[in-house]
């Protein structure tokens, strides 16, 4: 059975992200949970000037959430911050290209809301 | 109002039973059939149930306790008809204002120990609990312990997540419980803590009973006169009814002795410019306008699980369980949660399978027409303790086969193939 879900492209940002790690020195950090399915995300962010230049993150959850991480952290990197923060659901749809229950939403935009807070507080948490 | 051939049904015909549900002969999308295996989440609707509910709301949608018309009184009647039959269905039928009617289990649970606690509790007095409980059973205790100054205490699990009355025992050593609360059945595992003996060493050490009877009572009368508990809670719509009603039973000196928790109409006698008189059991905890065609619709629910062969339904119940452990046990990577015992559990399996995310198990087993649930099941201490954050949980109904859990087994197969890394 196929299931456009669960294709190869998915799975690979599942299973082998090259953006999965940690930084050495990130300005931005978040953690995230989302309650209604146990994933957990970690979210670091190097920036310089204006512009995200490294994102890695590292958590458990769902195939949907990890992936979304993974290809979010494709889109970002190289954007400005102003750019990162423009993004919304229908992006990370899109990046995903397949359509969310309002339940899998939570799962979809778990990355997306971490890189947001990261950015957004003050400065690296510690 | 009631299925008058409920009542009549001797054994457990299950494909006749399945013919009471109209759920059950949907397909999902076209060509896959429902193979409902959620029912710890909430239960189906019987066609009685269903029938109930349209009734009042098509017939006497009206309100209930003010009326002096026709349609008024037929609603009241319907309605307190409804609590006399959830009270006999408690085994306190002589005195049915036990019997409260609120949004469902939670409600129930919040109301008796925000009520009960606000009049009892004091500072180090302790209630116990165990990681078994629903987060319904845990977190209302946890307010009214910051509100009261009193502590949670927690039972000890076995290897196999059951309840350990040794621990239970502990607890008591230096005379501070005043409440033990524990479920019944855990939605998790199905564990089934040993109530009985709970309740008798908690009441013979002067502490006060709360069962949580919100997954057990689908599967399981509860009769909370012999148990002699003090409170006991459910939820209409895990047994067989609608949403948006529940029960909290009390009994009668320690509800009168509680003060309302919700102010507003009906729950009054008289009210004044600054003050009001509470209204008599069970009204002084049943402010505004209750869930009339719900409760309604729990009273046709209970008549259907009276018209059930007990004895029937348990012995299918233990057959879907002993499948249930057989069949998915020989799929490789299944990890059982709770005890391997069927005897020991209700019909509620828990599991993981592999490394995979409990939620991508239960989006592509929609793919094959199987609904179960899959997250931390508002148990987020006993995911804890277990060490993950979440599981997959096929919780089981009298209307289920054995082949919809073969089903389940070769969908977990298939499934492990479609996860696979490439």
């Amino acid at each position: 059975m196929e299931d456009p879900f669960y294709r190869e492209e998915i799975l690979d940002h599942y299973y082998s992200s090259e953006h999965r790690g940690r930084l050495e020195r990130p300005d931005h950090v978040c953690d995230l949970d989302n309650p209604f399915c146990g994933d957990q995300i970690h979210v670091e962010l190097a920036v310089e000037g204006e512009r995200v230049v490294e994102m890695r993150f590292d958590g458990k959850g769902c195939v949907i959430s990890q992936a979304a991480a993974s290809l979010l952290a494709d889109r970002i990197e190289g954007a400005t911050v102003e750019e990162t923060l423009k993004l919304g659901p229908d992006d990370v749809l899109a990046m995903l290209g397949i359509p969310l229950t309002p339940n899998r939403m939570k799962c979809g935009l778990l990355g997306l809301r971490a890189v947001r807070q990261a950015l957004t507080a003050r400065s690296a948490a510690t | 109002m009631a299925d008058a051939t409920a009542r009549e049904r001797v054994g457990l015909d299950v494909s006749r039973l399945r013919a009471d549900f109209p759920t059950l002969v949907e397909e999902v999308r076209p060509g896959v059939p429902l193979r409902y295996l959620d029912n710890a989440a909430t239960a189906l609707k019987p066609t009685a149930v269903i029938e109930a509910v349209r009734e009042c709301m098509a017939d006497y949608p009206a309100n209930v306790h003010r009326g002096l018309h026709a349609l008024s009184e037929r609603a009241t009647a319907a309605f307190e008809d409804a609590r006399a039959r959830v009270a006999r269905r408690l085994g306190v039928g002589d005195d049915p204002a036990q019997v409260i009617f609120t949004r469902g289990s939670t409600e129930a649970i919040n109301l008796a120990a925000r009520a009960w606690g606000r009049t009892t509790l004091k500072p180090g007095d302790a209630i116990v609990l165990s990681e078994l409980e629903h987060h319904a059973n845990i977190v209302p205790w946890q307010m009214i312990a910051a509100e009261t100054g009193a502590v949670l205490r927690y039972v000890d699990l076995s290897d196999e997540l059951e309840y350990d009355l040794d621990s239970f025992d502990r607890h008591f050593d230096d005379g501070k419980v005043r409440m033990v609360a524990t479920t019944a059945m855990s939605n998790v595992t199905g564990v089934r803590p040993p109530v009985e003996e709970i309740a008798r060493r908690a009441r013979d050490r002067g502490a006060r009973v709360l069962i949580d009877a919100a997954q057990s009572l689908a599967h399981e009368p509860l009769d909370v006169a012999s148990l002699g508990v003090d409170f006991a809670a459910f939820s209409g719509h895990k047994i067989f009814g609608p949403t948006g009603v529940g029960v909290l039973y009390g009994k009668r000196e320690l509800l009168e002795a509680m003060e309302p928790v919700l102010g507003g109409g009906n729950m009054v006698l008289r009210v004044e410019r600054d003050r009001a008189v509470w209204n008599e059991l069970p009204d002084k905890f049943e402010a505004g306008t209750p869930p009339i065609a719900e409760a309604i619709g729990l009273g046709a629910a209970i008549d259907y699980l009276e018209g059930l062969d007990a004895d029937a339904v348990a012995r299918h119940e233990r057959a879907l369980i002993e499948h249930a452990h057989e069949a998915l046990g020989a799929v490789e990577g299944f990890r059982l949660l709770g005890p391997s015992d069927p005897t020991a559990k209700g019909p509620i399996v828990g599991f993981t399978l592999d490394d995979a995310h409990p939620h991508d198990l239960a989006q592509l087993l929609d793919r094959f027409g199987i609904a179960i649930r899959a997250g931390h099941h508002c148990a987020m201490p006993l995911h804890a303790r277990l060490g993950i954050p979440a599981s997959a949980r096929a919780s089981l109904a009298p209307y289920n086969t054995t082949e919809e859990i073969d089903r389940l087994a070769e969908a977990l197969e298939s499934i492990k193939t479609m996860l696979r890394r490439r």
